[in-house]
């Protein structure tokens, strides 16, 4: 067929590397990410200069965490219904929905994570830039919900990313995300920018 | 001075901001002009199927909700059907009713957010999907209010629905109903005439009727084409037959009538509502069936007219609680065969405009 | 209504045409021979007065000796429908003959059908998983796969 031929890259040989990747990832994801504590250094803490930026940074930071667009399953409806006019989340200056992980901080996963989905969710998580913080929506986000004992379903998506807040709820309401929201403000708030972040160990992605 | 071009493939990949969930395509391109795409899913795949089979025929009907996200009573209908054909169980009249008023209550707010996302597509960035989602949380308080879920409601039953409608239920339907017309017609007002949607839909990504049909598509696409098959119409279920509403169909099978369909079925929608409120009957909600339930030897192939188009399960029974074989018939999986077709001759910009109207949804296509 | 035509009706126009490709019928569903497949599919398409221009589904159901396809056909034009039904009773590698090329609708149905069933299409144009990825091991669908699906008989009330 002419039009096969014009493809650049033959769609097997894609489809090969996609898979190998898959399998590499399912290799390396047996046990989940612990949960991101912030420890507050109580030497620094005691420093009033650090205090006063480390507000100054955290003000500036959780009002206004821009979310990558991450909707995967029915939990993005959710997710679109506080972004719009009833619930919304443009009260908190969170409506820019970025298409780009580049430009966002907060990952919000709503859904559920499938094996095939996995490579795609870390490659968007390492694309983002330090500060970033991992809110896990929706059962299937943090455990795999009513699907997790079938054959492709990531039971929980802190088998490939850390996850900061959990909100639970099949699908969560708009209500829950928000108090969820709010729980990573008072997280963020209580963060401070001298703490090692992963981009001091490993260049961005 | 003869320029030398080279065929560009680009990922649209399973993570891009047009919300129809994680689709992927790898589109060819000369230039600006698509010359082949592969669709590639499975990135929702959640071996619903599978699971279903381990599972009793009541605990499927949530996994029902999770399929097409955006319209699970219809999903809800589609199973609870099949089953109560399995089984030979009549259900009462006002659980009929009842369930036909969530159905086309449904319809109306999956259109909108079609509607909504169509337009996103086209640029239009948010302001027509506020508006069309101000009336969607209208019809899922009213949703709310019977069955305490705003998006998978597991309402429906075997053999009926499970709980009835609260007195607060039909005063406040009767006001939406009231009022729906009025917003369709606001939405008329400013999108109908509007240069920008013509120039960009009109005459796009035409689907002719002969193939529409060979491709298996059903439902506002079909419908869009000028094939007049309407599974309400052609092969009703439930209590179909006692409504007066029409099918409309479209011309051209261009992007603008896909659009255009969506708001005249709503129209019909609120036509069936309020018939259906007229002639509510008292009465049970649930008929008599067995806690677990074991269906005889054999199977049935149940289906309605969704918001997508023609869903259908086809169940088979081997006597024991479960399910043996656990077969969706999802519209919008079907519906994505003509995407090349759909898609090819036309450019980049007009790719999205094409994929929104054919209205896809992941949970569905993947099950 | 849409009328669904008897499998007795069918075998019979089916045999009057097409010699030996059934096997059996009943009061649904008429049973074709898999090589037989595709001479009777286009049978059931072409010839006027059945015009079976619809291709409602394809399911394929694993009975544990063998396999069954079961075919839903529509006709938009007289509003009829009809259940074709085809057996393959090898377990390693079964084949049926593709219909992609009389129906568009088959194409990724059976796509889907070899990926979660294993059963193989000749003559598909793009025979290839389309829902797990390319190195997934074995069909998840099969009653005998050996992955996970836990299984949980439970007693629901109502």
């Amino acid at each position: 067929m002419e039009v096969e031929s014009m493809r650049p890259y033959s769609s097997r040989e894609l489809d090969r590397a996609e898979s190998a990747e898959i399998e590499a990832l399912i290799a390396a994801s047996k046990e989940p990410h612990p949960d991101p504590v912030t420890w507050i250094d109580e030497e620094v803490r005691k420093n009033v200069l650090v205090t006063a930026v480390d507000s100054l940074l955290n003000w500036g930071r959780h009002y206004s965490l821009w979310p990558v667009n991450f909707g995967l399953a029915c939990c993005a409806f959710e997710m679109v219904a506080t972004a719009v006019s009833r619930f919304d989340i443009s009260r908190f200056g969170m409506e820019l929905f970025r298409p780009s992980p580049r430009q966002a901080d907060l990952l919000l996963v709503a859904g559920t994570l499938t094996w095939k989905m996995a490579p795609a969710l870390k490659r968007v998580y390492d694309q983002m830039a330090e500060p970033k913080w991992v809110l896990a929506m929706g059962a299937c986000a943090i455990s795999g919900g009513p699907f997790r004992d079938s054959y492709s379903v990531v039971p929980g998506v802190n088998l490939i990313v850390p996850v900061d807040v959990y909100v639970p709820g099949c699908p969560p309401r708009p209500e829950a995300l928000l108090h969820g929201i709010i729980m990573l403000h008072q997280k963020i708030d209580k963060d401070t920018f001298l703490k090692k972040r992963q981009d001091d160990q490993a260049p961005l992605r | 001075m003869a320029l030398k071009t080279e065929p560009v493939m680009i990922n649209f990949g399973p993570q891009h901001p047009s919300t129809h969930g994680v689709f992927r395509m790898r589109v060819t391109f000369d230039g600006e002009v698509i010359v082949d795409v592969e669709p590639v899913f499975g990135y929702l795949h959640r071996g619903i199927e599978k699971l279903a089979e381990s599972r009793t025929y009541t605990q499927n009907i949530p996994y029902t909700d999770r399929l097409d996200y955006l319209a699970s009573m219809t999903n809800n209908h589609a199973y609870v059907l099949a089953v109560e054909k399995l089984a030979a169980i009549e259900v009462p009249e006002r659980a009929e009713y009842l369930r036909v008023i969530m159905s086309e209550l449904m319809r109306i707010a999956s259109h909108l957010m079609t509607v909504g996302f169509i337009l996103n597509e086209m640029g239009a960035f948010f302001t027509p999907l506020m508006y069309t989602f101000r009336e969607r949380e209208k019809i899922l308080d009213l949703f709310e209010m019977v069955c305490g879920q705003r998006l998978t409601y597991n309402y429906m039953r075997i053999g009926g629905v499970s709980y009835d409608i609260p007195e607060r239920f039909m005063p406040a339907l009767k006001r939406f109903i009231d009022e729906m017309p009025g917003y369709i017609d606001e939405y008329d007002q400013l999108l109908k005439e509007n240069e920008i949607l013509l120039a960009r839909t009109k005459g796009v990504g035409i689907l002719p009727p002969d193939k529409a049909i060979n491709a298996s598509v059903s439902g506002p696409v079909l419908r869009a084409s000028g094939v007049k098959w309407d599974i309400r119409k052609a092969a009703p279920y439930s209590i179909y037959e006692r409504f007066d509403f029409e099918i409309p169909t479209g011309k051209m099978g261009d992007v603008y009538d896909r659009y255009r369909m969506r708001i005249l079925e709503m129209r019909q929608s609120v036509r069936i509502v309020k018939q259906a409120m007229e002639q509510l009957p008292a009465g049970d909600v649930r008929a008599k069936v067995p806690a677990t339930l074991r269906p005889p030897k054999g199977e049935a192939y149940g289906h309605i007219e969704g918001p997508k188009g023609e869903l259908g399960f086809y169940l088979v029974s081997d006597g024991s609680p479960n399910p043996y074989r656990f077969k969706i018939r999802a519209p919008a999986f079907l519906n994505l065969t003509v995407l090349r077709d759909l898609f090819i001759g036309w450019k980049l910009a007009d790719a999205m405009v094409i994929f929104g109207s054919i209205d896809i949804c992941m949970g569905e296509v993947d099950r | 209504m849409t009328k669904p035509l008897s499998g007795e009706d069918i075998a019979r126009q089916i045999g009057e045409h097409l010699h030996d490709a059934v096997t059996e019928f009943d009061e649904s569903a008429v049973f074709v021979k898999g090589e037989a497949l595709l001479e009777v599919a286009r049978f059931l398409k072409e010839s006027p007065g059945l015009d079976f221009d619809y291709l409602t589904a394809i399911t394929a159901v694993d009975f544990s000796e063998h396999f069954e396809l079961v075919y839903h056909l529509t006709s938009i034009k007289n509003n009829h429908s009809v259940v074709l039904k085809a057996r393959c009773y090898e377990r390693e590698n079964p084949t049926l003959p593709s219909v992609a090329g009389l129906w568009q609708g088959a194409d990724f149905q059976e796509r889907e059908i070899y990926d979660l069933m294993g059963i193989a299409f000749d003559g598909h144009p793009n025979m290839k998983r389309i829902l797990l990825w390319e190195g997934f091991q074995g069909h998840p669908l099969r009653k005998d796969y050996g992955g996970q699906a836990a299984s949980t008989e439970g007693e629901v009330e109502g």
